[in-house]
């Protein structure tokens, strides 16, 4: 057991830095709530170092806590894809050569209204991100990177088509949970078209963590901070466990 | 302007030709076609407005019947029709949006006498283009009575709540932070739909629908907050997508003051078919012109998609481009607000400096122009203490520049859509940027042979290569071919080309005319 709390500058000291919109208006009588209300959340003490108007109904402040809570580390399990696992483009590559023998085919579009390409090219584009190559890179990959505001079912339409090994859905709006709608109802279409084992189906977004994406029905769910090569390096390895099945 | 790059005027000059060569062809297939939005813009110039219990506006079922009758009905314009209707009838507008949403037939009343239907529609025009000049005029006067209270450059903020009235209350509140503009950003795919919504809408996702009553709405609203805060405060909207025109129509009629508007991001990043969007966009930049619209092109599409370093180059490319597109359709430089971004890689050697020489060498070429500056997007992440400081470099290089339209970048740009605080710590951040370098685009220069000054000439050099190569092969080959943005768009692909209209020998558009000869547009 380990068990570990915020560190400011000196061990299990607790310090927490916060900010924050109220609606009421600047004032030693906002800054007194917002103090009062930083010890309700159960910090120690608390301190609103700064607080500025917003407009006549709206104030701002930064404030530091002292949290008394600790969490025992050691029991802590990730909600995240294993990123331990990841092997550089080069190595997927040889993997495939070695395990599978033929070229992996992965699709990937940005589903239904959204029409936001960043993260999906992130990790398909030739030019990938953050130099990370993506997938379209990779020699022993077939990668067909459908953009943005595809449907559904147009989706699984092309991958049918091309024999895809993987799809991947990415999903960047979040507003109003149009992103879960949109996931459960890619699921829902592969199960009724009795196709969902067919496809390793990989979801990724900024607000998409592995649990939420297997809780909907996906294989993973990449977040924030993941690569082609974390992608790539599922997918492979999902084909050879699904062979050997 | 005293340089501080030292581009060769000749080079500039040559580039502009260039541009001119590039985009001859396609003005000419232009002037020979409309489209069913182009048509719908002129029947809502006309009035017509409203629409079905199924919600489909009027202006749609009207080119929807016309269409239905036969190609060569709309090959004489939409406009003919309509006030046929309204002659033969002998209805008001308003009447006859309600007889056709509640299912009148617009091809019922034969063809009648042309001059009761010329005489008519000179009166429409003058009723619809004096609305238009009466908006221009009042903006003109309260940008003289509150003369020098915005920042230079204009700050402009977005909001997108879905809900119009929301909308209105971050609006507010952002205009009393100091935004000099506000942006209502639109609900996602609405710019894949080939009609406008009707009325007030409070449902939308990552933005709000633009529909005539929320321009309105929203118009009215930041005009109160601009009598408090003894500020003009601009409201833009998005002329893009299948709608251009039509867009354009209705900020013209509720006096909105920018438009996003390019001759080319609805093919390369919306995959709406080319012709129909070099078609659309000459018509709706008339109307832009017509209303003393500033448009904001969307140039920093390209560096999201592909490498700001490498393809700098293309931002220039395009600004040209975009500029001849606008002068062709009556766009004097004061209202063309070419786009450009901060957008490379934070972790480039001197990544701040070759920004810096994007930004000047844009306002060298660009004199007159409102340049309109995009911030960090692409490099941002949940760190938003770094988000912060990435965005006061971008703050920096504005002011150290002189651009003219300010978009401020939020601090939580990768996480969520902006909370009021962060809109108020990106205000904040700007003013306090700008006011402490308020002398330093005056004050500065750069070493003839040093990073800048070289960088500049490089870019321009490689926008002349490609635009030269552009030239060779023609403009909607070159699409084709994927020579921009690295997408390849085939003629007959995209969105919307089965709304493209031949214009027939008797095409009837006095709106067009109205334009083409107060713009100074005739051959």
């Amino acid at each position: 057991m380990r068990v570990v709390k915020p560190y400011g500058d000196t061990m299990d000291d607790g310090k927490v830095q916060l900010s924050f919109t109220l609606p009421v208006p600047d004032g030693a009588k906002g800054r007194e709530a917002a103090r009062k209300l930083v010890l309700s959340w159960g910090f120690k003490d608390c301190e609103v170092v700064h607080s500025s108007p917003l407009s006549d109904e709206f104030s701002f402040y930064v404030a530091y806590g002292k949290s008394e809570s600790s969490i025992d580390y050691d029991s802590v399990v990730a909600d995240e894809a294993d990123s331990d696992g990841t092997m550089s483009m080069d190595e997927v590559n040889e993997f495939i050569r070695q395990n599978i023998g033929r070229k992996v085919v992965v699709v990937g579009a940005c589903t239904g209204f959204d029409a936001h390409t960043v993260g999906i090219d992130a990790i398909m584009n030739m030019k990938g991100y953050n130099h990370h190559f993506g997938l379209e890179r990779y020699p022993e990959m077939e990668a067909y990177n459908l953009g943005a505001q595809v449907p559904n079912e147009k989706l699984i339409e092309y991958a049918v088509k091309v024999n895809a090994d993987a799809i991947l859905v990415s999903q960047v709006v979040t507003q109003k949970d149009t992103h879960i709608h949109n996931m459960t109802e890619f699921i829902e279409l592969l199960e009724a078209k009795g196709l969902r084992q067919k496809f390793i189906c990989v979801a990724g977004g900024p607000r998409i963590g592995n649990k939420l994406a297997v809780e909907l029905g996906y294989d993973v769910g990449f977040g924030r901070g993941a690569y082609a090569d974390d992608v790539a390096s599922y997918v492979v390895n999902k084909i050879v466990e699904k062979k050997q099945r | 302007m005293r340089t501080k790059l030292h581009l060769p005027k000749d080079r500039v000059d040559y580039a502009r030709q260039l541009a001119r060569k590039i985009s001859a062809p396609v003005a000419d297939f232009i002037d020979g076609h409309s489209s069913v939005t182009v048509e719908r813009a002129t029947l809502r110039l006309a009035g017509a407005d409203g629409a079905n219990a199924d919600g489909v506006p009027v202006p749609n079922l009207v080119v929807d019947r016309l269409k239905a009758a036969g190609s060569e009905i709309l090959e004489e314009g939409a406009l003919l029709r309509y006030v046929n209707a309204l002659v033969k009838e002998g209805v008001s507008v308003e009447q006859l949006n309600q007889k056709i949403a509640s299912g009148f037939d617009i091809m019922t009343p034969a063809l009648g006498d042309r001059g009761a239907i010329q005489r008519k529609t000179e009166e429409l025009v003058n009723r619809s283009t004096a609305r238009v000049k009466d908006n221009r005029a009042h903006r003109d006067r309260k940008q003289e009575e509150f003369r020098d209270r915005n920042s230079k450059p204009l700050l402009y903020l977005i909001v997108a709540t879905g809900n119009i009235y929301e909308d209105v209350k971050q609006a507010k509140a952002a205009a009393m932070q100091g935004a000099d503009v506000i942006a209502v950003i639109r609900t996602t795919a609405q710019s894949l739909l080939d009609y406008v919504p009707f009325g007030a809408t409070t449902e939308g996702f990552g933005g709000t629908y633009a529909t005539q009553e929320n321009f309105r709405i929203m118009r009215a609203a930041l005009d109160e907050v601009g009598e408090q805060q003894k500020r003009y405060i601009l409201l833009t909207n998005y002329a893009s997508g299948l709608c251009m025109p039509e867009i354009a129509a209705m900020g013209a009629l509720e006096r909105l003051d920018m438009m996003l508007n390019d001759s080319m991001y609805g093919i390369l990043f919306r995959d709406i078919n080319m012709y129909r969007t070099f078609v659309d966009q000459k018509f709706s930049r008339m109307i832009n012109a017509y209303a003393g619209i500033i448009i904001n092109t969307g140039e920093d599409n390209y560096l999201t998609t592909s490498d700001a370093f490498e393809k700098a180059y293309t931002v220039l490319a395009s600004q040209f481009l975009n500029e001849e597109f606008g002068f062709r359709a009556g766009l004097p430089p004061k209202l063309l607000g070419l786009g450009h971004a901060f957008e490379m890689d934070p972790s480039i050697k001197n990544g701040f400096l070759y920004e810096l020489s994007q930004a000047q060498m844009a306002r060298e070429i660009f004199p007159e122009h409102p340049l309109k500056y995009m911030p960090p997007t692409k490099f941002m992440s949940g760190d938003i203490f770094k988000g912060l400081a990435m965005n006061t470099l971008f703050n920096f290089v504005s002011k150290a520049t002189n651009q003219g339209i300010h978009l401020l970048g939020m601090l939580t740009e990768a996480v969520h859509t902006p909370f009021m605080m962060d809109r108020y710590l990106a205000v904040d951040n700007a003013k306090y940027v700008m006011n402490s370098m308020e002398g330093f685009y005056d004050d500065i220069e750069f070493r003839k042979d040093g990073i800048v000054v070289q960088r500049a000439h490089d870019v321009l050099n490689q926008a002349i290569s490609f635009m030269e190569q552009v030239a060779g092969v023609g403009m909607f080959d070159s699409i084709e071919r994927g020579l921009f943005a690295e997408v390849k768009r085939p003629k007959d692909g995209g969105k919307g080309l089965e709304g493209l209209i031949k214009k027939g020998p008797a095409y009837f558009n006095p709106f067009e005319a109205h334009f083409i000869r107060e713009l100074g547009l005739g051959k």
